[in-house]
């Protein structure tokens, strides 16, 4: 039964107790349920760990309590397993590798090698050497990967909900948009609008109109590639509570909503467990820890609509209508949901906050670079070595979180761009690996910061590819609204279809320039405004690609079907019959054990042979 | 989808009688029968007031809404950024030839649904391919086709 906590020097009391009462023997075993580790089967992990110490039947000082926690951050050597006190960190874990680890490791003390991570010959006995965590900085991600995100002790020991309490008892809603202003925290939903400043707007709006006012968590995580958000709110979800709490009270909010993805079912549970626990802890509901504020929340799930990640279009989803948005003359701080003065955050944004109010505006403005405060999560995805979260001070090069942090694209010396920001964002060459990375700076390279999806390519990659696929995702998502996107995107992909087909035009680039500037002028919201961001850095960047596409009809990446061959390579064919045998069109000749042929004729390069060859001996031209 | 569905009143019952509710039953009856019904449809309606013509134009906006009833198990190729790269598209066109079927549509013995996902944020494992609730990661056409022919 959870205790209901009556004011705010009982929360501090409780969570001193709960510190004090640990054993810093305690022997605790923490695997990872983050989303990369779940999907490679860490459920069955902890699973395994919690019937073994059952029928092992323990001596009390080496039981170890299994912790299931929220992402660890190093999603591609998953499922992670984190032992302390020893601090051991195991990768790739199986349900067959538990017992080992409790006799061995748990019991005996005994480190086993082969469950190590290694990189460049080195072993890795504990997280904290590693490099892909050393150069990190965790300031909204600070409980991933350490706290059970629903067992409510953990949580309060780690001192969750501290901020908030003292921002309702110790400080004047005023004092907390000062202090929030002061930190110079940015909205980490992409588009890095001052917080405090938005804050300000709708508490402003307020006084002027006298009424309910609402705060909204954004967890609309629509950006393909992005993951960290899912990641706060699977494993850490009371931290976006205590963000909306702390907001909420600052600009003079009774009512608040949780908006999520319905792709995220984990996130949805996670997030209710929690609300559901503050609740009966009376950090959330009527006479908050006896301040007499009142505040409580509601979850309304996303229905598989990108663009909902718009402030405007958010609104009119949680009020139940298709989810398209407004022109906004009146910023939806003054005019959000129901007409109402309405703060809209995203969730890292809001995972931050308790820090701020902890430690102070001047702390976190000291942290990353100047007019970019803090630090920033990314999800370094593509074609780079250390697949996973990572959480750095903004002001960081490029460079740093691909090659140091990221380990670089596998077998090659060299990057060939980076994707940032989503379908919304551009393309960086490898040129401009040293651009620092905050709003300003990719914003001035012709992306953006985003949600912080970043994307590693390599010379495979080809980049009228990359192109087209942005803009079929954002037609496929435009609402509809208005003439700009609806027609503006379609246009534009008809001319990346033909350069892909081999059909374009040289003249076609320029006209392509120019269609695009108009549906970034022209556009209601900003999935339209930014929706040209990929092509148009493309084509800064990478011309000569998009000219070969069109000159040379020749996809120098060896991606656009239409401009490709499958070929055998008569040397690696070791006649094995597999991929004739796989050809939907039977074009695939020879005899067993001699060199295959395909036949280009009838090839219709649906890829199945090069998929199905054990040899690589399948090449694209 | 669920086995015994449970009943569609005591979904109602969840929710107070208001629009703004609409949205939420509407995801609540998707889970529970995998697609919704002319009548869920006209019953949700009427419990939130708002004309048929409304709840048509929000259950086509959003994508996770289906008016019809989907096969026994899902098959979802990930279409993220990082599964594109690494070739997601070139195994949803293969499903689509071994399935007979287009990304979208359910097969004539209601056994595969092939849906396409923007992300399903296991970029680690890309390309990935869920089936029902079971990761395939790294996943190759031929695999994927092994685990089906299982099913």
């Amino acid at each position: 039964m959870m205790p209901r906590v009556e004011n705010a020097e009982e929360l501090r009391v409780w969570r001193e107790e709960l510190v004090k009462a640990r054993d810093p023997n305690q022997p605790i075993v923490r695997v990872c349920l983050g989303p990369g580790c779940l999907a490679q089967g860490a459920d069955k992990v902890a699973q395994a760990f919690k019937q073994t110490i059952k029928e092992k039947k323990l001596a009390v000082e080496v039981r170890p309590l299994v912790k299931e926690t929220g992402c660890h951050g190093f999603c591609k050597i998953g499922p992670l397993v984190n032992l302390a006190p020893s601090g051991l960190f195991y990768a790739r874990v199986k349900p067959e590798d538990v017992e080992s680890i409790l006799d061995l490791s748990v019991v005996k003390g005994e480190v086993i090698e082969r469950l190590l991570y290694s990189e460049n010959g080195t072993q890795y006995k504990t997280a904290a050497e590693i490099p892909f965590y050393k150069m990190q900085q965790k300031i909204a991600m600070r409980n991933l990967g350490i706290i059970d995100p629903l067992d409510f002790e953990d949580v309060v020991a780690a001192g969750a909900y501290q901020a908030a309490a003292k921002a309702l008892t110790e400080m004047t809603p005023e004092e907390v948009i000062a202090e929030v202003e002061r930190s110079g925290l940015r909205g980490r939903g992409g588009a890095g609008f001052p917080t405090g400043r938005k804050w300000r707007t709708a508490a402003n709006a307020l006084a002027r109109r006298p009424g309910p006012a609402y705060i909204v968590c954004n967890g609309d995580e629509g950006d393909p590639g992005a993951f960290m958000d899912r990641a706060i709110m699977e494993g850490d979800p009371h931290s976006v509570l205590e963000g909306l709490i702390i907001g909420a009270y600052a600009i003079g909010a009774h009512e608040g909503f949780i908006y999520v993805r319905t792709e995220y079912p984990i996130a949805v549970k996670n997030l209710r467990t929690a609300i559901k626990q503050a609740r009966e802890l009376g950090l959330l509901g009527k006479n908050i820890l006896g301040t007499g504020f009142d505040f409580d929340l509601q979850i309304n799930r996303g229905a598989g609509a990108f663009v909902c990640g718009e402030s405007t279009a958010l609104f009119t989803s949680i009020e139940g209508k298709p989810g398209e948005p407004r022109p906004k003359y009146i910023r939806s701080a003054e005019e959000g949901l129901w007409g109402r003065p309405t703060v809209l955050n995203n969730v890292e944004t809001l995972a931050n906050l308790p820090g701020i109010i902890q430690n102070g505006g001047e702390w976190y403005a000291g942290i990353g670079a100047k007019g970019n405060s803090g630090t920033k999560a990314f999800s370094l995805v593509g074609k780079v070595k250390n697949v996973g979260l990572v959480e750095v001070p903004m002001g960081v090069p490029l460079s740093r979180i691909v090659e140091e942090i990221g380990g670089g694209v596998p077998g090659k010396d060299r990057f060939k761009a980076v994707q940032t920001g989503g379908p919304s964002g551009g393309c960086i060459p490898y040129e401009l690996k040293d651009t620092s990375v905050d709003y300003d700076s990719l914003t001035k390279a012709g992306s953006m910061m985003g949600s912080g999806g970043m994307i590693v390519m390599d010379d495979r990659d080809c980049v009228v590819d990359v192109a087209r696929y942005f803009l079929r995702f954002l037609e496929d998502e435009s609402c509809g609204k208005c003439l700009p996107c609806r027609l503006g995107l379609k246009g534009m992909l008809e001319f990346l279809d033909r350069f892909a087909k081999g059909k374009g035009k040289i003249e076609d680039i320029d006209e392509l320039e120019n269609l695009a500037q108009a549906v970034k002028d022209g556009s209601l919201c900003a999935l339209g405004g930014s929706a040209p961001n990929p092509v148009l850095t493309t084509i800064k960047y990478f011309r000569d690609e998009y000219e070969a596409h069109i000159k040379e009809k020749k996809c120098p990446a060896g991606v656009c079907k239409d401009l490709i061959t499958y070929r055998i390579d008569p040397d690696a064919c070791t006649g094995c019959g597999v991929c004739a045998k796989n050809c939907p069109q039977e074009c695939i000749t020879g005899e067993k054990k001699k060199p295959h042929v395909i036949d280009e004729s009838l090839c219709i390069r649906c890829g199945m042979c090069l998929d199905s060859c054990r040899f690589e001996a399948v090449k694209v031209e | 989808m669920n086995q015994a569905a449970i009943d569609l009143d005591f979904i109602l019952d969840k929710y107070p009688g208001e629009p703004r509710y609409l949205i939420s039953l509407l995801q609540d009856v998707q889970a529970e029968y995998g697609y919704i019904s002319p009548e869920a449809m006209s019953s949700i309606c009427d419990h939130v007031m708002v004309p048929i013509s409304r709840a048509w134009s929000v259950a086509t906006f959003y994508k996770s809404f289906s008016l019809e009833p989907k096969g026994e198990h899902e098959i979802r190729v990930c279409l993220g950024t990082a599964c594109h790269l690494k070739g997601g598209e070139r195994i949803a066109e293969g499903l689509e030839m071994e399935l007979g079927v287009q990304r979208g549509e359910t097969t004539d013995d209601l056994k595969f649904t092939l849906e396409t996902v923007n992300c399903l944020g296991a970029c680690a494992l890309a390309p990935v391919v869920m089936v029902d609730d079971d990761y395939i990661g790294g996943a190759r056409l031929s695999a994927v086709r092994r685990y089906l022919k299982k099913m």
